[in-house]
């Protein structure tokens, strides 16, 4: 097989169509595991907000979990939150800086177990915030965990046998509660499992953010990502575990836009 | 200035406005939730905003959302509520972020809560504890001066009474001296230029891999030491030929001087001591006291809480002795039957008689 | 025996930054990256791209650690393939 050279630019005249970087990612590793979705999904937001000329205008509210290591290649402002509480923190910071684009960034333990309060209030009051979820069915950061958004039959740390609705209960699924909420505008989930997913995912994002620009109300974004450490599987599996797992249980799609539910998930 | 007759709430609030406040968050709880109500009603029409928040939780995480951007940023509530929000507490304390609380206790009972830094880790409040409403109006203005100064929380201790009695008051404002520009604050304008900033409170910052907690918080450490340095407050009387000393904070402190006066008039060599920061506690003017005096009498209205503090100030120089204990009213509010200076008055003289062998002449 | 590949664009790959996740090779729809036998730095294989590629940047979309910068052709190259 020939191999073509790619240390270098091309020496015949071309356009540089993607840079390797967005300017709102600071050069260096981020010691994410191999083949985690959660690096994937902040790059795209970033690239968003580079697009819609907000870059200078944005600040962030991060949860923990292991997409908080990431925050140190953020060249965005933002402060580091509790566990759940982002979505308290930016209402404060958009009520004192309505001229800003405000976002946060929470993983589904973070969001979905520890401050679901704080979501759905700050949904239902219409902050005009963007909360987005990164959500991979377990607490990665401490070793792979149950979380409420772990799908029945899924395997974790504390369901090894997969989870089971009489021992363990039910999932929760984010955009089912966030949608009929009143101060709701727009709620989304797409996934970052092939580059079609990372595209659809980009727009959703790019809706969320200028429903916000717009003063439109709440607007949510959830990202399915791969956590192939927390799912005990090997690292090139994650798009399909995702896909064949997450997926069915967890529709992607637009569920709400400019405040009216969208009647089938597209 | 106008005098205006209000409540302790309304005085509290018109001073937080005054001194620049512009976020409040606060969930209702008696006996703050007229410091709540009055800043729904005067904060927009002073340019502020005021959520009535979902959960103390949430009060708090929104303030600290708030004081991330700069602004001046207050929440409150009483010990219960307080006792929700201390793992916030501790992350914005040691984010060195300048909240402003309004702790208007059920009673003195929440001494331990306040000056221990209820949260985790190895971080404190700057307490100030006033004995009515018009030291309120001071504390509270000197509270977000203090706040931005040191870049850590100050609360008010204030209390059942404080909020709900009315007195004439003018709301005089006061200047102080001028801070630096919070260049910490976030706004978006280093964005993309490699210096944006992360408000954390582990030592965390950008392009570097890992954090440095253990740098981070021995600067705080340091910080301490120099607030303990300079922004210790006491109120004392008649220490000077004093065989007795009696302490007390906050607004039972105002029964028990009234009566130390009456009991001086009296001819009693009783002397007074009132810490007017219950952190940084005035250590020094227990142990110049504890020399002269037979016994230090410590009448606060819990379990004994601040007479830890000043046992540690004094470190055996003198007999230390609870006078006061628990006493509270049927709901639980702290206004109990020792807050009576008839009462106070015989437990005094008693216990001065007992420490002094009969009294001492005139 | 040669033939000749149409080429619309090409990547750079920096390479030491590769994990060796292998989410770029199925990902890529005219099948141009496999993964090196050699290793990086740290001790990872990584993408080696042939000709083909078309400047989509389906791999650039999908790569967590930012290794990838794409590039489309003004003009496609025909690129002579050894087989």
């Amino acid at each position: 097989m020939t191999l073509i050279e790619t240390k270098r630019p091309p020496d015949v005249p071309a356009k540089e169509w993607r840079a390797q970087r967005p300017a709102l990612l600071l050069d260096g590793d981020h010691d994410l595991c191999p083949g985690c979705g959660e690096p994937i999904a902040l790059r795209s937001l970033l690239e968003v907000i580079e697009e819609i000329g907000w870059a200078d205008r944005t600040l962030a509210a991060v949860g923990i979990g292991c997409y908080t290591a990431l925050t140190a290649l953020l060249d965005i402002d933002m402060v580091q939150a509790l566990h759940g509480r982002a979505p308290s923190l930016a209402t404060g910071m958009k009520r004192m800086r309505p001229d800003r684009l405000v976002f946060t960034l929470q993983g589904d333990g973070d969001m979905v177990n520890e401050g679901l309060q704080e979501v759905l209030h700050s949904a239902a009051r219409g902050e005009a915030i963007t909360c987005i979820l990164l959500n991979n069915g377990v607490f990665g950061e401490t070793g792979g965990h149950m979380t409420a958004t772990t799908v029945l039959g899924q395997r974790t740390k504390n369901t090894l046998e997969g989870r089971d609705a009489k021992y363990h209960g039910h999932p929760i699924s984010m955009t089912d509660l966030l949608t009929p909420l009143g101060g709701v505008s727009y709620v989304a989930r797409g996934t970052v499992t092939t580059a079609r997913d990372v595209e659809r995912t980009r727009r959703y994002l790019r809706r969320a953010l200028e429903t916000q620009i717009a003063g439109n109300g709440f607007s949510f974004v959830e990202i399915l990502t791969m956590c192939p450490t927390g799912w005990f599987i090997p690292v090139a599996e994650g798009p399909g575990y995702l896909n064949e797992t997450i997926a069915p249980v967890f529709r992607t799609g637009e569920f709400k836009v400019a405040g009216k539910p969208v009647e089938a998930g597209s | 200035m106008t005098r205006r007759f209000v409540e302790g709430s309304e005085a509290i609030v018109d001073a937080a406005i005054l001194a620049g406040c512009r976020f409040f968050a606060g969930y209702p709880m008696t006996p703050f939730t007229e410091v709540l109500d009055h800043m729904a009603s005067k904060m927009p029409a002073a340019g502020g905003v005021c959520i009535n928040a979902e959960s103390e939780l949430e009060a708090v995480g929104m303030t600290w959302g708030a004081l991330a951007t700069g602004a001046r940023a207050a929440t409150g509530s009483v010990g219960q509520g307080l006792s929700l929000m201390q793992e916030s507490f501790s992350e914005i304390t040691r984010a060195e972020l300048p909240l402003v609380v309004f702790n208007m206790a059920r009673g003195q009972s929440d001494y331990y809560q306040s000056t221990r830094g209820g949260g985790h880790g190895d971080y404190f409040h700057i307490v100030l504890c006033p004995i009515d409403i018009h030291e309120a109006i001071e504390h509270v203005q000197l509270a977000f001066h203090l706040a931005d100064r040191w870049r850590n929380p100050v609360q008010i201790y204030g209390d059942y009474l404080l909020a709900h009695t009315a007195e004439a008051v003018e709301l005089e404002p006061i200047a102080h001296d001028a801070l630096p520009a919070k260049d910490w604050a976030l706004d978006g304008s280093l964005n993309g230029t490699g210096r944006s900033r992360n408000v954390n409170s582990i030592g965390m910052s950008k392009g570097a891999k890992g954090i440095a907690p253990e740098q981070f918080w021995k600067r705080l450490q340091a910080k301490y030491e120099r607030i303990r340095e300079q922004e210790t407050r006491y109120e004392a009387e008649f220490l000077a030929d004093a065989d007795y000393v009696v302490t007390a904070f906050g607004t039972t402190a105002k029964f028990v001087r009234h009566v130390v006066r009456d009991m001086r008039d009296d001819g009693r060599r009783i002397g007074y001591v009132r810490p007017v920061t219950l952190w940084p506690f005035p250590a020094q003017i227990y142990r110049d006291c504890a020399g002269a005096a037979r016994e230090i009498g410590v009448f606060e209205l819990n379990g004994g809480q601040m007479i830890d503090d000043v046992r540690l100030s004094v470190l055996g120089g003198a007999p230390i002795v609870s006078l006061g204990g628990i006493s509270s009213d049927e709901s639980g509010f702290g206004v109990g039957p020792l807050l009576n200076t008839e009462v106070i008055r015989t437990i005094l003289e008693e216990n001065y008689a007992r420490a002094t062998g009969g009294g001492s002449a005139p | 025996m040669s033939r000749f590949v149409t080429t619309r664009g090409t990547v750079m790959i920096d390479v030491e930054r590769c994990k060796g996740c292998e989410l770029c090779i199925p990902a890529c729809p005219p099948k141009v990256l496999a993964m090196s036998t050699a290793r990086n730095d740290r001790g990872e294989r990584y993408p080696e791209l042939s000709a083909g590629c078309t400047g989509c940047g389906a791999c650039y979309y999908v790569c967590p650690d930012s290794c990838f910068t794409i590039y489309q052709y003004d003009q496609p190259l025909q690129i002579e393939v050894i087989t």
